[in-house]
């Protein structure tokens, strides 16, 4: 029987030959158990090329599930609070999850890949709830994420790299499609999907065609500026995009230890993917009573002003008023030149705090200093650009 | 003749706790142990030369920080040093390891069952609930809920405050987790049988339940409670032994000008005009004091040291019918070197932890049956430890101790105990763990096997139970030892208890002893010398 090796503290995934080689800080952190880059060279350089060129990320540890099988849909469909019946093969979708209480779980994508053969991708390991779930479903559902190697190629220059790399009909694959595509003889999945809130393609292949793809995309960089990114960079991106990220921005539901310290789509202010018009989802009875009363609390984008970062900040509803919240994540955005963050604030009467100031501590050579700074609640995303929707994408 | 101000019947480490407060509220306080040795249970004890065993309780986990931190425990020379993993050894050559790593940990689950690996999650922050819940009880008296008075009043609603923070589906969880056997409370987390098994032996350890009686999930609680600095559900090794954490608090309580005499066992607590006055030593020798306390355990205390007639008859027949089985064993092994197992990879780091080679739930059970028809277990449940790996002062250098707590073992055999029947219980231990380690019998060079014979007739603890009374939810909380009796105060006036009988319970905790000693200087009108619990949010 398989022994597994008590020294190798974190997993390498297929690509770990190159990560490891193009790792030039070795910065490593764990993700999902795997041996993961937070930074290969300089953030900067890294934040750029996702922002300005092409980036390629290892994506492997993100949590995957292969669910199949005549309840298949159905099992989904009650699975995640949003209404999937539009999905078809060939297309992907956001969703996220609640448990009966209607706390949100995780978020993650579906990708139909055939008729009744689906994949769920996720934040967090998930198998035992999607078990319980199934219960009674004729419904295989299998863990694969060590099964599937995924690279994140994004970025203004990824259609045009992923193109000069060899594959073809890229052009015309729009958003949240998939184009079941081959290189050099070996099958890859290529969907217009990302994190980032840029143009940007997700890879996915068999673990022993991973250093050949990587290879193959590389091998363009006499043209273009590719780079490898850790996940520093994508933290600042992805806020800059306005996505949420479960287990930094909240508590997901099944590790909550504490009452009240779970948070259902609503306090996320993801309301917009819950449906009630679906006959029924988990959580839905919990949601439907939660959205009769007055929101206590939400997850909301803000911009805080000046320069000083609000790392773990409490927020005030005035400068020295009363405590309403705290920051869960912060970035400083390049592009922006602003101080983002995702903030947990409550809510008075349903209605968000007409102010909100950050108590901010802060550093200069060891010495601690303390400032306020007023902060903008912004419904949309802080950043975005037309050539993430726009089919062609453009050369860059 | 002198008088003191309050004597503590027993010096384990709950006596020594609550001597140790109430010296430091300014009383003049006297220990008496009827051992040559202090430590109760507590100890370490040189039964081979050259090494040191913790011959009864064996680990640290529960002992409270915050009775650590006002003791000065450190400064006495305490120090507990973590303990890493835990391994359940399978018949079938492999094993599961619970490593100190958790993405090897994580991985190791997955090995055995990749379902199990990510229900683990959800049973981690469910027992954590439950953890965070009881510990918030830990440093204080229970309420007495047929009380009338203000202090109960307010302390029940503290109790049902705590309850008032769960969700209504996590209180409906509470009662069914207090409620259910480990068996079919694991059963709804976990597939793997090496996994149920290996979570489920902290559920019978000291009890005289198996892993499908119900109750037993309470008793896993209680051992998944204590931390090493924080680290919820660590155990640790006290350097030196488990006699280190009573020598540390014997100092402090000392350096406070308490007093210890040794070899003098109480025969009786002197009761005049319903109050207690003082003891009478087994010499004949009477020492007066205007508090008496017992550290014994509660059948002890109202049936062999004190009076029938200074006692209600409720109180006796309680007493009577308080249920403390003996139900554990144990053995002390000095080792010429490091026992190999072959199942474990070169170099596993899985040999610093707790061994277990019990490896299905059915054979649990089965071992339990053994118990109840007043036999050993034939194939028994263990817990062993080997701490020399991380203590240098228990064995010579390169020499190793191996600590073996055994479940089952009843206090009563057919045809009673003898020598005999106890180094055949010896036997069929090390024979289980020589089963996976090929060289083990060769390196022994001396073994201690205790039955709870051995450990009643040294110890003093009845039927050896190691928890002065079983953590069944009939004896806990305002139950323990007895309703009406569960705020420390004995029959009689001015008699307290302080041992494990009392909330909250067995382990090397240190709770009882502060709780007591608490209840104590409020009704002397002293000032409460005893700490608050740190508190968890």
């Amino acid at each position: 029987m398989a022994k597994h090796d008590f020294k190798q503290v974190l997993e390498p995934t297929p690509f770990h030959a190159r990560v490891d080689e193009q790792s030039l800080v070795k910065n490593w952190t764990s993700w999902n158990g795997y041996q993961t880059a937070r930074v290969y060279d300089t953030l900067a350089s890294e934040y750029f090329a996702i922002r300005s060129s092409c980036s390629v990320m290892d994506l492997t540890p993100m949590e995957k599930y292969r669910i199949t099988g005549p309840d298949a849909f159905k099992f989904l469909s009650h699975l995640v609070v949003r209404d999937i019946s539009k999905l078809q093969v060939g297309r992907v979708t956001y969703v996220l999850w609640c448990n009966d209480e209607g706390k949100v779980l995780d978020d993650g994508t579906i990708f139909q890949l055939a008729e009744n053969d689906y994949r769920l991708c996720s934040q967090h390991h998930q198998l035992d709830w999607l078990l319980l779930s199934s219960l009674g479903m004729d419904v295989n559902i299998s863990k694969e994420t060590h099964e599937v190697a995924a690279l994140a190629i994004q970025g203004p220059t990824s259609c045009s790299v992923l193109t000069e790399a060899g594959f073809r009909g890229l052009a015309q694959l729009k958003p949240f499609r998939v184009l079941q595509t081959n290189l050099h003889g070996f099958e890859v999945m290529i969907s217009r999907t990302g994190y980032t809130g840029d143009l940007g393609y997700e890879l996915w292949t068999s673990p022993e065609n991973a250093l050949e793809l990587w290879d193959a995309i590389f091998a363009v960089q006499n043209l273009y500026n590719i780079r490898p990114v850790g996940l520093d960079a994508l933290e600042i991106v992805r806020i800059e995009a306005g996505f949420i990220m479960p287990g930094d921005d909240f508590n997901t539901a099944e590790t909550t230890v504490r009452a009240d310290h779970d948070r259902s789509p609503f306090e996320l202010g993801m309301d917009w993917v819950v449906n009630f018009n679906k006959p029924y989802f988990t959580g839905k009875r919990a949601l439907i009573a939660e959205q009769a009363l007055p929101i206590r609390r939400r997850l909301v984008k803000m911009s805080v002003k000046g320069n000083k970062p609000p790392a773990d900040s409490f927020l005030y509803d005035g400068k020295s008023g009363k405590r309403i919240g705290t920051i869960k994540s912060q970035v400083w955005s390049p592009i922006l030149k602003a101080n983002l963050a995702m903030a947990d604030v409550e809510y008075r009467n349903g209605v968000a705090p007409s102010e909100v100031w950050a108590e901010i501590y802060y550093q200069k050579e060891l010495e601690w200093r303390a400032t306020w700074a007023e902060c903008r609640i912004i419904d949309k995303p802080f950043w975005s650009h037309p050539r993430r929707s726009a089919t062609p994408p453009g050369q860059f | 003749m002198k008088k003191y101000d309050a004597i503590v019947v027993g010096a384990g480490h709950n006596g020594l706790t609550n001597a140790a407060f109430l010296v430091k509220a300014g009383l003049d306080v006297l220990v008496l142990e009827k051992n040559e040795y202090i430590g109760g249970a507590t100890v370490s004890r040189e039964l081979h030369e050259g090494w040191m065993y913790s011959n009864c309780s064996y680990v640290c986990s529960l002992f409270r920080p915050e009775i650590y931190q006002a003791l000065h425990l450190g400064e006495h020379g305490l120090e507990v040093v973590p303990l890493q993993g835990s391994t359940t050894f399978k018949q079938d050559g492999d094993y599961f390891g619970s490593y100190h790593q958790p993405a090897v940990r994580r991985r190791e689950i997955a090995r055995h069952s990749k379902r199990d690996a990510d229900a683990s999650i959800r049973f981690d922050a469910d027992i954590m609930k439950w953890c965070r819940l009881v510990r918030g009880f830990l440093l204080r008296t229970p309420p007495d809920p047929a009380s009338l008075k203000i202090r109960d009043a307010m302390e029940f609603a503290y109790l049902l405050k705590s309850f008032y923070h769960l969700t209504e589906s996590q209180i409906y969880e509470f009662i069914r987790f207090f409620t259910m056997s480990i068996a079919e409370y694991l059963e709804e987390y976990f597939e793997s049988d090496a996994i149920l098994a290996h979570f489920s032996g902290g559920s019978i350890i000291g009890t005289g339940l198996g892993v499908y009686s119900p109750g037993t999930a309470y008793v896993l609680l209680h051992h998944a409670m204590g931390d090493v600095d924080g680290n919820i559900g660590s155990w640790g090794f006290a350097r030196g032994g488990m006699g280190a954490v009573s020598k540390a608090i014997a100092s402090s309580f000392q350096s406070m000008g308490g007093e210890i005499r040794t070899q003098a066992e109480v025969q009786q607590i002197l009761v005049k005009g319903r109050q207690a006055t003082g003891v009478v030593l087994a010499t004949g020798e009477e020492v007066n004091a205007g508090v008496v306390v017992s550290n014994l355990d509660a059948k002890r205390t109202f049936l062999n040291i004190m009076e029938r007639k200074d006692l209600p008859d409720e109180l006796y027949q309680r007493a009577s019918n308080f249920k403390i089985r003996g139900s554990s064993g144990k053995l002390n092994i000095a080792l010429d070197g490091l026992p190999r197992f072959p199942a474990l990879p070169i170099g596993s780091p899985l040999t610093l932890g707790h061994m277990h080679f019990t490896d299905t739930l059915e054979r649990l059970e089965r071992a339990y049956d053994d118990w109840k028809d007043d036999c050993w277990s034939s194939d028994p449940y263990v817990d062993t430890l080997i701490p020399t790996q991380y203590d240098p002062t228990m064995s010579p250098a390169g020499k190793h101790m191996m600590s073996v707590f055994v479940q089952y073992c009843p206090a009563e055999v057919e045809g009673g105990w003898t020598d005999a029947k106890r180094d055949a219980f010896g036997e069929t231990v090390i024979d289980q763990i020589a089963s996976y380690s090929p060289n083990f019998k060769d390196l022994i060079l001396h073994a201690e096997v205790r039955t709870p014979r051995e450990i009643e007739a040294e110890v003093g603890l009845t039927e050896g139970n190691i928890f002065q009374g079983e953590l069944t939810l009939d004896q806990l909380m305002f139950n323990r030892p007895f309703p009406g009796y569960a705020q420390y105060r004995g029959p009689v006036k001015n008699m307290y208890m302080c041992g494990s009988s009392t909330h909250p319970g067995g382990g090397v905790m240190g709770a009882p002893g502060a709780n007591a000693a608490r209840e104590i200087l409020l009704d002397l009108g002293r000032e409460n010398t005893t700490p608050e619990d740190f508190g968890d949010d």
